[in-house]
C-alpha cells in the first residue's frame, strides 16, 4: 500500500485513488477501535486539534471532535465570523493567532470556497477542509465511499445517483471527484436549473428525468434541498420539487432491489426524501455517521503521524 | 526650458523610422524633428539604442481619490503611470463620492496640475451617485474638463435611461463609455461560468452578462446615430458582436486589457485573489478572439482597467475580495509579450492601440503621434531590457497583481510629459 | 548473512513453546493467544494448531495491531500502515500468552500491553518470542523463547514466515544500520 503524501486535506480532486484506498484502509482498523469498550487509543497524544467553524455545522463538527479525541488529541472550538468583512479580523488572522498556540491541525469549515487554501498557503499548520462553500468536503466523500465499499466490496461500476441540488453541492462535487477516482458511474439528477454548468466535464452523466437517473441505480445519494432556493427563483415551489424529485418508496422501486440509499444530513423529511425512504431498510443513514468518525480518525491520524 | 532628444527612434501608429533622429521640445510642444539638432541650455535625453513612442493613452484607470485614498492616491496613480510610460490617463467615477458634479471635476484637476506628472482626464458619472436612476449634469461635466462619462464598476441596465444618456451625451459632446454588466446574469459571480467555476464551487459569471448588455446598446446607438465604447470586453462573444456592428456602420468602439488578452479562467484555481477580476478571466478561446479583435481593428484600444486595492482587502477570501488589479505598469511589456512578440501586433500596430487610437476616441487632436506641433508626450523604451515584476519595483500604492513574480521583457526608461521629464528609471540611469 | 534457524528449527521452537505454555498453565484453561502483526500473528496461529495436536482443544486465538500505542509514532520515518486490531473473545481474567517474532528493546512489547489493557483485564499476561536478541530498553523478559541469540546493536535480525513473506521459514542475522 501507498504511503500518505499529503500534508493538508483540501479536496478529492488532488488526492489519488491510491490515496484514497489508504484513508479507507486505516478507517476500517478506527472503525473497530469505536466499537471498544475503551473508545480511546493513545496515537495522537499532545497533539492539538482546532476546529475553525466559520458555518454552522454540529455534525460535522462534533464528528470531527469525537474523532480527535478517540485518538487522544487535544481538541479546541473556534467560532469564526463567517465573513471576514463582518469583524474586521481576517480569517488568515485568526489561523495565524491559532497556530501561535502552537495547533498541530486545523479542521476548517467556510461559506467561500477556497477559503481553507488561505490556511493552507498561510500557516505552517495541517489544514483539513470541512467543507468550504460549494466546492469540497472530502471527509463526507470519503465517508460516503467506505459506506458502499463496505456494502459491495467495491466501487467499480457501481451505479450512484445523486439527486437534488447539485449546483450548490460541495458533497456533490467531492463524491463525484472520489467515486469516479474509486471506478463508480456517477449520474447526477435534478432540476435544470440546479445542474452546474459543464458538470459532465467532472465524467458524470447528468440528466434531469429522475426515471432514468434511478433506473438500475446501486447507491441512490439524496442532496439537502434549501427553501432559499425558491426565493432565488431556482426553482417555483419547493412543492414542485417534491412532486418531481423526492425520493419516494415508488420511485425508489426502479433503483436495484438492495440499492443503498444514503443522504449526507440533516435530512428535510418529505422535501428531498420521504421519511419511509430514509428510515427504511435500504437506507445506511445512520452507518454514514458512524463511519464518519472513522474515517475522520484515519485522516487525522494520516495527517498528523507523518514524519515532519 | 528646452528639451532635446538625442539619437531617437521613433516608433508612430504609422510605422517606424528607418534612421534615427533628434527631437526638439519646447513650451509643451514638439517643435522640431531633424537628422541632427544642437540647442544651447536645452536639457538633453539620449535615447540612442532605445525607441521613442508617443505616450500611452490610458482609456480606464482608477485613481482611488477622493475616498479611497489608502488604495491610490493622484499622485501615487500618476507615478504608476509615467512609470509605466502613460502620459494621459481617464480616471473612472466610482469613487466617494463618485465624479458626478463639476466641483468634483475640478478637484481632480487641481490634484493632478499639482501632482504635474501625467494629464488626467476624469471620465463623469452617467448618472447621480452611479445610482443608476437619474442623469448627471453632463453640460456642466462636460464644461469642467470631462471628455467621457460612465457608471464603471457598474452597466447601465435601465434601457430606456441608456437611451436617454446616450442622446443627452451627444448634445453635451460627452462619449458614453459602457461598462457592460447585465447584473441579473452576472448575478455576483466569482470567475467565469463553465465547467471551471462548477469544479472551484465557485460562483459563475456568464459571458451572456457582457454580451446582451452589448447586443442592447448596438441597437439603441444604431436607432439614436449616436457613438458608444464598450469598456474592457471579455469574450469571443462580444468580440462578434462589435465586428458585425461595426461593418453595419454603427458607431461602436471599444477597448480590451491586458489582463484579458494574456490570462485565462485557469489561474483561478490558485485562489489568489488579485486574479478575481470584473468583467472575469475567460477561456483559452475568448483570449484568442480578442487577440484577433485586436488584430482586425476590432478592437480599438488597450486600457489598463488598473484597479488598485489593499492588501487587507484582497487578503480575504475569494468570495470577498473586490475585484480589480492593478495594470499601468506592466501594461507595455505584457502587450510586447502577447500581442508583438506573439505575432499578433507589429510594434507600429501596438502604438496605435495605447496611443493614436485612444487619442482618436477621445478626440485629443494633438496627442497620441510623435510629430512637430504635436504635444510632447512621449514615452522612451528599452525594448531589450528584462526585469521581473515585484512589489518593491512596483510604485502604485497597492500590489494587487496576478503578474508578480512574471519574468518580463521590455521596459520604459524615460516618460515626457507635456515637455517634461517626468520619469526616469532608477535602473537605466 | 548468516542463517541461525532454519525451517526445522523454526518448526521444533514453536512445538517447544506449545508444550512450555502447557506445562506452565497447567493445561488450556482459561489461555488464549494474541499475536502482534504481522508475524507474530502467524506465530500465534501456528501455535494454535500446535496446541489444538498435542490437546485437542482450539485455544482463542486473536491478532494486534499495536501501532496505535507506539510511543515513537511521530519520529519514525515509515508511517505504519494501520491494520484492525481482531479478537473477538474477552480477555477479561484471561491468560493471554502475546506472541512475536523478535524481542528486541522491549518497546512494542510495552505499547502491546497498552492495548490489551484498552481491551480489557487479563488475569495475566505471558510473553512467547520465536527469537530474543537481547539489548532491552524497558525491564521486559520473555516467558517462552524459541532461541536466545547475542547479537550487536548494529546488526539486523529477519524472520521470514512460509504465511507473511512468501518464502520458506527462516531467522538470518546479518550486518547493516540499527533496526
Amino acid at each position: 500500500m501507498s504511503k500518505w503524501k499529503h500534508k493538508h486535506l483540501m479536496d478529492l480532486q488532488d488526492t489519488t485513488r491510491d490515496d484514497i484506498e489508504l484513508i479507507l484502509e486505516t478507517a476500517r482498523s478506527f472503525k473497530e477501535v469505536s466499537s471498544r469498550e475503551i473508545k480511546k487509543v493513545p496515537a495522537l497524544r499532545g497533539k492539538t486539534v482546532a476546529m475553525l467553524f466559520a458555518e454552522p455545522s454540529t455534525r460535522t463538527r462534533v464528528s470531527f471532535e469525537l474523532a480527535a479525541k478517540r485518538l487522544s488529541a487535544d481538541t479546541l472550538a473556534i467560532q469564526a465570523a463567517a465573513s471576514s468583512l463582518v469583524k474586521g479580523e481576517t480569517l488568515l488572522d485568526t489561523a495565524l493567532n491559532i497556530e501561535a498556540m502552537n495547533v498541530d491541525l486545523v479542521v476548517v469549515r467556510h461559506g467561500a470556497s477556497g477559503a481553507p487554501q488561505i490556511l493552507a498557503n498561510g500557516t505552517s499548520m495541517s489544514i483539513v477542509n470541512a467543507g468550504d462553500g460549494c466546492r469540497a468536503h472530502p471527509t463526507q466523500a470519503l465517508l460516503d465511499i467506505f459506506t458502499i465499499k463496505e456494502k459491495f466490496g467495491s466501487l467499480e461500476g457501481v451505479k450512484v445517483t445523486i439527486v437534488g441540488d447539485i449546483l450548490h453541492s460541495r458533497v456533490a462535487r467531492s463524491n463525484i471527484a472520489g467515486m469516479i477516482k474509486m471506478g463508480a458511474h456517477v449520474v447526477v439528477c435534478g432540476p435544470s436549473t440546479l445542474l452546474p454548468v459543464g458538470i459532465e466535464e467532472m465524467g458524470v452523466e447528468a440528466t434531469t428525468d429522475i426515471n432514468k437517473a434511478l433506473k438500475g441505480a446501486d447507491v441512490v445519494m439524496a442532496l439537502r434541498m434549501q427553501k432559499e432556493r425558491q426565493q432565488d427563483a431556482f426553482l417555483p415551489s419547493i412543492a414542485e420539487y417534491v412532486r418531481e424529485f423526492c425520493i419516494t418508496p415508488e420511485r425508489l422501486k426502479m433503483a436495484n432491489a438492495r440499492a443503498l440509499v444514503m443522504h449526507p444530513g440533516p435530512t428535510n423529511r418529505g422535501i428531498e426524501i420521504a421519511a419511509e425512504v430514509a428510515d427504511g431498510p435500504q437506507s445506511v443513514i445512520l452507518e454514514q455517521v458512524t463511519n464518519g468518525i472513522a474515517i475522520r480518525m484515519a485522516v487525522l491520524y494520516l495527517l498528523l503521524g507523518r514524519k515532519t | 526650458m528646452a528639451l532635446l532628444i538625442k539619437n531617437a527612434r521613433i516608433v508612430n501608429a504609422a510605422g517606424e523610422d528607418k534612421e534615427t533622429k533628434d527631437i526638439l521640445i519646447d513650451g509643451g510642444k514638439i517643435v522640431q524633428i531633424a537628422p541632427q539638432i544642437d540647442r544651447e541650455g536645452a536639457t538633453v535625453v539620449d535615447a540612442k539604442g532605445k525607441k521613442v513612442l508617443p505616450g500611452f493613452i490610458d482609456l480606464h484607470v482608477h485613481l482611488r481619490e477622493p475616498g479611497r485614498e489608502d488604495k491610490e492616491t493622484i499622485e501615487s496613480g500618476s507615478r504608476s503611470a509615467v512609470k509605466g510610460g502613460f502620459t494621459s490617463i481617464f480616471c473612472m467615477p466610482n469613487t466617494t463620492p463618485a465624479i458626478d458634479t463639476a466641483q468634483t471635476v475640478q478637484y481632480i484637476l487641481d490634484q493632478a496640475r499639482k501632482v504635474g506628472l501625467v494629464n488626467v482626464y476624469p471620465v463623469g458619472a452617467i448618472t447621480k451617485n452611479r445610482a443608476g436612476v437619474e442623469i448627471t449634469e453632463m453640460m456642466d461635466l462636460k464644461r469642467a474638463g470631462c471628455l467621457g462619462v460612465s457608471d464603471d464598476g457598474r452597466g447601465l441596465m435601465n434601457s430606456g435611461l441608456m437611451r436617454r444618456a446616450l442622446e443627452y451625451a451627444k448634445m453635451a459632446g460627452l462619449l458614453v463609455m459602457q461598462h457592460c454588466e447585465d447584473d441579473n446574469l452576472s448575478a455576483k459571480g466569482m470567475m467565469n461560468e463553465g465547467a471551471l467555476s462548477t469544479l472551484l464551487g465557485l460562483k459563475g459569471d456568464p459571458f451572456i452578462a457582457e454580451t446582451v448588455i452589448i447586443a442592447r446598446d448596438i441597437e439603441i446607438a444604431r436607432y439614436l446615430g449616436t457613438r458608444v465604447h464598450f469598456m474592457h470586453i471579455s469574450s469571443a462573444r462580444s468580440v462578434d458582436l462589435i465586428r458585425r456592428a461595426r461593418a453595419e456602420g454603427v458607431k461602436v468602439t471599444c477597448e480590451a486589457t491586458p489582463h484579458h488578452f494574456t490570462l485565462t479562467e485557469e489561474v483561478v484555481k490558485s485562489f489568489d485573489t488579485s486574479t478575481k477580476v470584473n468583467p472575469p478571466l475567460r477561456t483559452r478561446a475568448d483570449v484568442d478572439a480578442i487577440k484577433a479583435g485586436l488584430k482586425d481593428g476590432t478592437i480599438d484600444c488597450i486600457a489598463t482597467d488598473h484597479a488598485p486595492h489593499t492588501h487587507e482587502d484582497k487578503e480575504v477570501e475569494y468570495d470577498g475580495a473586490p475585484p480589480g488589479l492593478i495594470g499601468l505598469e506592466t501594461a507595455f511589456a505584457l502587450a510586447l509579450k502577447e500581442l508583438v512578440a506573439g505575432g499578433v501586433l507589429t510594434l507600429p500596430q501596438l502604438v496605435d492601440k495605447m496611443s493614436a487610437s485612444p487619442a482618436r476616441v477621445m478626440g485629443l487632436e494633438n496627442k497620441g503621434d510623435i510629430a512637430v506641433g504635436k504635444d510632447a508626450d512621449l514615452a522612451i523604451v528599452d525594448l531589450g531590457c528584462e526585469w521581473k515584476v515585484t512589489k518593491e519595483d512596483t510604485v502604485s500604492k497597492s500590489k494587487n497583481s496576478p503578474f508578480m513574480g512574471w519574468a518580463l521583457k521590455g521596459r520604459v526608461t524615460t516618460t515626457v510629459c507635456g515637455g517634461k521629464l517626468v520619469y526616469t528609471d532608477a535602473r537605466a540611469s | 548473512m548468516s542463517t541461525i534457524m532454519d525451517q526445522e528449527q523454526v518448526r521444533r521452537a514453536v512445538t517447544r513453546i506449545a508444550h512450555e505454555i502447557l506445562e506452565r498453565n497447567k493445561g488450556v484453561e482459561d489461555v488464549c493467544l494474541v499475536g502482534i502483526r504481522t508475524r507474530g500473528a502467524v506465530l500465534a496461529d501456528r501455535l494454535r494448531k500446535a496446541i489444538h495436536e498435542i490437546e485437542g482443544v482450539e485455544l482463542p486465538t486473536g491478532i494486534l495491531d499495536i501501532n496505535l500505542y507506539r510511543d515513537d509514532l511521530t519520529i519514525i520515518s515509515k508511517q505504519p500502515v494501520i491494520r484492525e486490531t481482531l479478537i473477538d473473545f474477552d480477555i477479561t481474567d484471561k491468560i493471554v500468552v502475546l506472541v512475536d517474532d523478535v524481542l528486541y528493546t522491549g518497546r512494542t512489547i510495552r505499547a502491546a500491553f497498552d492495548a490489551l489493557v484498552d481491551l480489557g483485564r487479563p488475569g495475566c499476561i505471558q510473553l512467547a518470542v520465536l527469537v530474543d536478541r537481547g539489548h532491552r530498553e524497558l525491564p521486559i523478559r520473555a516467558d517462552f523463547v524459541g532461541k536466545n541469540i547475542p547479537t550487536a546493536k548494529e546488526q539486523v535480525v529477519k524472520v521470514c514466515l512460509s504465511e507473511s513473506d512468501n518464502s520458506i521459514d527462516s531467522v538470518t542475522v546479518g550486518q547493516g544500520g540499527a533496526r
